[in-house]
């Protein structure tokens, strides 16, 4: 009996002429609460599915739980008891909880035909290992996504689940709920099932992991107690690179003019009584649960949605905001929380994506587009926002999250803005492109620009912006200068309900 | 009111259900004539062949596809069937043996290329029709035939008749009922009692998560589509026989109206969601419309212009709903 | 013409496509096809499902389908010819009746187009489901206006259709014009660039300012005036006009739009592809008919064949050229 759940060594893995696996060595004891962390590409993923038994690896050794499998099959992982969790969570919206938590056990058994008492009976059994409360005949697509997480996880331990992979997450849910999740993956442990939790944010590794492992290029970096390490020893194995961050230092010059101003805006089933100041050059931070109003407040700016009463003024005029139009008209540009589906059109072009706002501008008679200016003029923010590519002519599906999200903010930065929206900006995001976007943002506003970022990452605020507002309900509930807040009690406030 | 009371109010089921009452009553107090025997046993005659189809369609449909070709594979399998083995056999059971091979046939290569390489069905589904009905008409060189004695004897077999003492017009209740609702059954049960059923609303819900929860996401896929074919194949046997006659063209255009019944009825047509019920209910709506249309002493030019806006006013409001709950801001303000 | 045709490999793979085919058919078929009559009687024929292929091109570059199309130019073809009937009681129309109802038939492709376009941006009906019920209501106008049964043409109309300019049939001139103005808007305006992005990602075009019900309006409203016209050119070629005209038209045209290159899930593909596949469409049908005991019947099979198969193809050229960009 070994003490340790995964003993993987020296795992390589190839797919035509790229290492996804260059001698990799994963190691996970038996109950413990293990981190795996790395940038997009680095190879997570690929463990995963060899762990699982979706890939069979072209070297190295695995073993679980002492046992040694030179050619493992899906079942075989699933028999050995590992379950993995993937971030879509693999659940079926339109079927009921009760079904969602028995078919997978139902499928395994070889059954073919359906029997509700059954499915109910294997339902029961599942929430309860978790002490999960929920209506067993509700439509999963009626909730929320961590409801669906614990549904997942119920799932998982049907099976007697040894080791549960859980990959990012965090990324989808709230604080709040976060560490909800986190209380049950401490009942797990006591259950002696180890976890392997994918993740980058190392607050949340301090929090619950007891080790970690870290990957690059295919390739171990760093692995350890998770005590020892440190906000550089994480960025510096995940990237290469040290990066030290620059806090942000706001003067406020004397004189100088509120480029927004907010009065009494109202929206039904949005936001209250909102009055809001921002001076150029300022970077201000809005936080708070989601259903906050935080983003109903910013897209009502934006023009997204249409504010029912109360006043915007820029730079001092007041001014209509009726329409996403009349929004960037008056030099607001908003980059959406959700890439894939609101910021960006993946089948086209990256040159097309960049420099959508300004066709009309550039156009010739009858709407010719001006071919040669666009070149030009996303060439240069290619350049000034060091995009990796190969051509602009290449899809934007092509390019890293990272990368996709730096062309989204040269598209409004093509633009003369007055404000720009940052609607959580780093979701998603690798620490290294996370960083250059933090260096371009506290640069442009070092240049007079107005930002707003929304975001639930509290350090990243508190590193990057001059002044928070903490929003709850659709109200303001707190301000101040980041410089006068602490992390944790932020944290707390941000959370409270 | 409790929460299972206010969900059956807020279904599409009971929406159509009663416009479909209210239509009739409509028609009743203009024409006088619909309650009656004889036109209620007309409405079931018209209603029997396409409910059937849209059993298939409604598999196809919740799993995410459409099939555009059960018109063209009936109409082969029937042509084919009737015009060669009248001289062969008299045993009718023959007969839909070999049309529900043919169809199977034709079912499988549209499961097995959308199976395989999860092309959209539409497309692929619109290019198996078209080759069927080049098929029959080219290389069968079909075209309007006599009826063999034995098929017409099924079709002439009645449950029993009613007569309109009024009107003096009778219309017999045929014996093909009674496949109908064993297929309608069948497909019931499928849909809700096997893991197979289970299997189509999976891959309709999410493709991906299907196969990694274990469904055998290619078999189900051939499955729904040879299942479609093959019931087209005798569907369109029985056709022939409600018909007393061979009309190899006479089925072209119904595929559209059987997408339209579920939908109507409620079926998804993104996939994942649908009930026989909710196609029986679609199908009925069009088929008590239509059939009003020569009740009212409307020419039947205005036909496909009625349709047509019910499609359109039917799926609006599904559309409208949607964008309503999409755009819906749910922030809980404090009260003031 | 080299920075083009590397730019779109589509469009290189279908010139060599049509090459291949000129080439065998020529060969097997001789003097029957390679003569300038041969020619004149082709370019007689596709410009009715080229354009109508063309329409649909534009409906799948948005992520959607446009069922309607056949039944759009059947409904205009009927509303000319009674206009014309009308304003000529009596022996040929002239000029002016037959301008009206060309203008007649314009416009009706246009409210036909809008009516889809409304239905699907500003109800939100997905455009198969719109396009379905367009398709009805349309086919259901025309049997009211025609009385279900055929109207008769004009005979001045189908002269000047069937008219010659400088050996180029008239109709082969008409469709030509209107390509070349769909490549332009489609490729070189920023309506058309807008169009395609809109087609790709609706939230994210709302979120970039656009109008999308404006933009999809005018989409569909194009697409309803390609149908008139491939309407008015099909009442000169026949003559007449009935409501079901051309009904496998629609399979046709969407086949012609996927070998074209046009990728139906949009945002993919240009309308150059699409009039190349046109003519591929159009020699191997005039080559098929060259073969006196291959009825009309038959190409139903080629075409339905030839739809699956280029579906494959695209998809393993497809997957080959991942593979390869992978190992760079």
């Amino acid at each position: 009996m070994s003490d340790y759940i995964i003993r993987a060594k020296g795992i390589k893995k190839y797919f035509g002429g790229v290492k996804a696996l260059d001698g990799v060595d994963l190691e996970i004891k038996k109950g413990e609460v293990h981190c795996l962390a790395g940038e997009n590409g680095c190879g997570k993923s690929t463990i995963i599915n060899v762990i699982s038994g979706f890939y069979t690896p072209d070297g190295g050794e695995l073993e679980i739980d002492g046992v040694s499998y030179p050619k493992m099959t899906p079942q075989q992982s699933i028999a050995a008891g590992i379950q993995v969790i993937y971030q879509d969570l693999s659940v079926f919206p339109n079927l009921t909880v009760m079904e969602n938590l028995a078919l997978n056990m139902e499928l395994a058994s070889g059954k073919k035909f359906v029997s509700k008492k059954r499915f109910r009976e294997i339902a029961k059994e599942a929430v309860a290992k978790i002490n999960f409360e929920i209506d067993l005949d509700e439509k999963v697509e009626n909730l929320s996504v961590a409801d669906k997480q614990l549904i997942a996880i119920s799932r998982a331990l049907l099976n007697n689940a040894k080791l549960i992979i859980m990959d990012e997450p965090t990324t989808a849910i709230t604080k709040k709920e976060v560490r909800a999740l986190f209380n049950v993956i401490r009942d797990l442990q006591k259950q002696n099932i180890a976890i392997l939790f994918v993740s980058h944010k190392l607050d949340e590794v301090f929090e619950i992991a007891e080790r970690f492992t870290i990957f690059r290029n295919g390739k171990n970096t760093g692995a350890g107690d998770a005590s020892e390490l440190t906000q550089e020893k994480f960025t510096y194995y995940m990237t290469g690179r040290e990066i030290k961050e620059t806090p942000f230092i706001y003067e406020e010059k004397p004189g100088a003019k509120k480029v927004l101003e907010l009065k009494n805006l109202n929206l039904k089933n949005g936001f209250k009584n909102v009055n809001l100041s921002l001076g150029e050059g300022e970077i201000l931070g809005i936080t708070g649960l989601l259903g906050s109003g935080r983003t109903e407040l910013v897209q009502a700016l934006f023009g997204y949605h249409k504010a029912d009463s109360g006043e915007i003024y820029i730079r001092g005029k007041k001014v209509q905001i009726n329409s996403v139009k009349d929004g960037i008209k008056n030099g607001i540009g908003y980059v959406p929380p959700e890439r894939i589906v609101e910021g960006v059109f993946l089948p086209q072009s990256i040159k097309q994506n960049i420099s959508i706002e300004k066709w009309d501008e550039w156009a010739g008679p009858l709407g010719i587009m001006n071919e040669k200016k666009i070149e030009e003029v996303v060439n240069d923010w290619v350049k000034k926002l060091r995009i990796k590519l190969h051509s602009i002519e290449d899809p934007m599906n092509t390019l890293s999250g990272g990368n996709q999200q730096k062309c989204v903010l040269a598209k409004w930065l093509i633009l003369d803005l007055n404000v720009l929206i940052l609607n959580g900006p780093t979701v998603g995001v690798d620490i290294g492109a996370k960083f250059d976007i933090y260096e371009l943002v506290k640069s442009l506003a070092a240049n007079g620009l107005s930002v707003i970022i929304i975001s639930d990452d509290i350090p990243e605020i508190l590193s990057n912006c001059n002044r928070v507002v903490v929003m709850r309900r659709g109200e303001i509930v707190k301000e101040g200068l980041t410089k006068d807040m602490d992390e944790a009690s932020l944290a707390e406030f941000a959370v409270a309900d | 009111m409790n929460n299972k009371t206010k969900k059956i109010l807020h279904s599409s089921e009971f929406y159509v259900g009663i416009i479909i009452i209210l239509f009739c009553m409509l028609i009743q107090v203009r024409s006088g004539q619909f309650f009656t025997g004889n036109n209620l046993v007309d409405i079931i005659r018209s209603f029997t062949i396409p409910v059937m189809f849209c059993v298939g369609e409604l598999m196809v449909l919740i799993s995410g596809g459409v099939d555009c070709s059960f018109p063209a594979i009936a109409s082969l399998s029937m042509f084919v069937v009737c015009k060669y083995l009248e001289d062969v056999t008299t045993n009718p059971l023959l007969f839909f043996v070999v049309a529900a091979l043919i169809g199977l046939a034709f079912g499988v290569l549209n499961g097995v290329i959308i199976g395989k390489y999860r092309f959209p069905a539409l497309i692929v589904t619109l290019g198996t029709s078209s080759i069927c009905w080049g098929v029959m008409q080219g290389v069968f060189q079909s075209r309007e035939y006599p009826l063999c004695a034995t098929l017409l004897a099924v079709g002439k077999a009645k449950l029993f008749t009613a007569t309109n003492a009024e009107t003096g017009l009778s219309s017999d209740l045929p014996m093909i009922t009674i496949f109908m609702v064993l297929l309608l059954l069948l497909g019931w049960f499928i849909l809700n009692k096997t893991m197979l059923g289970r299997g189509i609303y999976a891959i309709g819900g999410d493709i991906i998560a299907a196969k990694r929860a274990g469904f055998n996401v290619f078999g189900t896929t051939v499955f729904i589509y040879a299942f479609s074919g093959m019931m087209a194949g005798i569907i369109g046997v029985f056709r022939a026989c409600m018909l007393q006659a061979v009309h190899p063209n006479n089925l072209e255009g119904l595929e559209m109206t059987a997408i339209a019944a579920c939908v109507l009825g409620g079926v998804s047509i993104t996939g994942g969601k649908g009930t026989v019920l909710q196609a029986c209910l679609g199908m009925a709506l069009l088929t008590v419309v239509s059939n009003s249309l020569i009740l009212l002493g409307i020419s039947t030019h205005w036909q496909n212009v009625v349709t047509g806006l019910i499609i359109i006013a039917g799926t609006a409001a599904t559309a409208i709903q949607n964008q309503k709950n999409a755009k819906k801001l749910a922030v809980k303000l404090t009260e003031s | 013409m080299n920075k083009i045709l590397n730019k779109d490999k589509n469009l290189t793979r279908i010139l060599a496509v049509f090459l291949v085919c000129f080439v065998l058919f020529s060969i097997t078929q001789g003097k029957s096809f390679l003569s300038v009559s041969s020619f004149q009687s082709m370019g007689k024929l596709f410009p009715e499902f080229g354009l109508l292929a063309i329409g649909m091109a534009l409906a799948l570059i948005t992520g959607g389908i446009d069922l309607s199309v056949v039944y759009i130019a059947n409904l205009c073809s009927i509303t000319a010819a009674l206009t014309i009937k009308a304003m000529t009681p009596e022996g040929d129309a002239g000029i002016g009746a037959i301008l009206a109802g060309v203008l007649v038939a314009i416009i009706v492709g246009m409210i036909c187009g809008s009516l889809n376009g409304l239905l699907i941006s500003a109800v939100g009906i997905p455009a198969m489901l719109a396009t379905l019920g367009t398709q009805s209501l349309f086919n259901g106008i025309g049997v009211v206006a025609s009385k279900g049964s055929s109207v008769t043409g004009s005979k001045p109309l189908s002269f000047f259709i069937s008219k010659k300019v400088a050996g180029i049939p008239m109709a082969a001139i008409i469709f030509v014009i209107c390509a070349a103005v769909m490549i332009f808007i489609v490729d070189k305006t920023t309506l058309g660039q807008k169009i395609k992005m809109m087609g790709t990602n609706m939230k994210a075009s709302a979120f970039s300012g656009f109008n999308n019900v404006k933009l999809s309006v005018i989409n569909y409203m194009m697409i309803g005036i390609l149908s008139a016209v491939a309407g008015i050119i099909m009442l000169g070629r026949y003559s007449s006009a009935k409501a079901d005209n051309g009904v496998s038209y629609t399979m046709q045209a969407i086949m012609i739009a996927v070998m074209g290159g046009i990728d139906p899930a949009g945002g993919k593909g240009n309308i150059q592809g699409v009039c190349v596949a046109v003519l591929i469409i159009q020699m191997v049908s005039t080559w098929l008919s060259m073969y006196q005991n291959i009825s009309d019947f038959y190409k139903q099979i080629i075409w339905g064949a030839l739809l699956l198969i280029v579906l494959l193809l695209n998809y393993y050229i497809n997957k080959r050229e991942v593979a390869k960009a992978a190992k760079k």
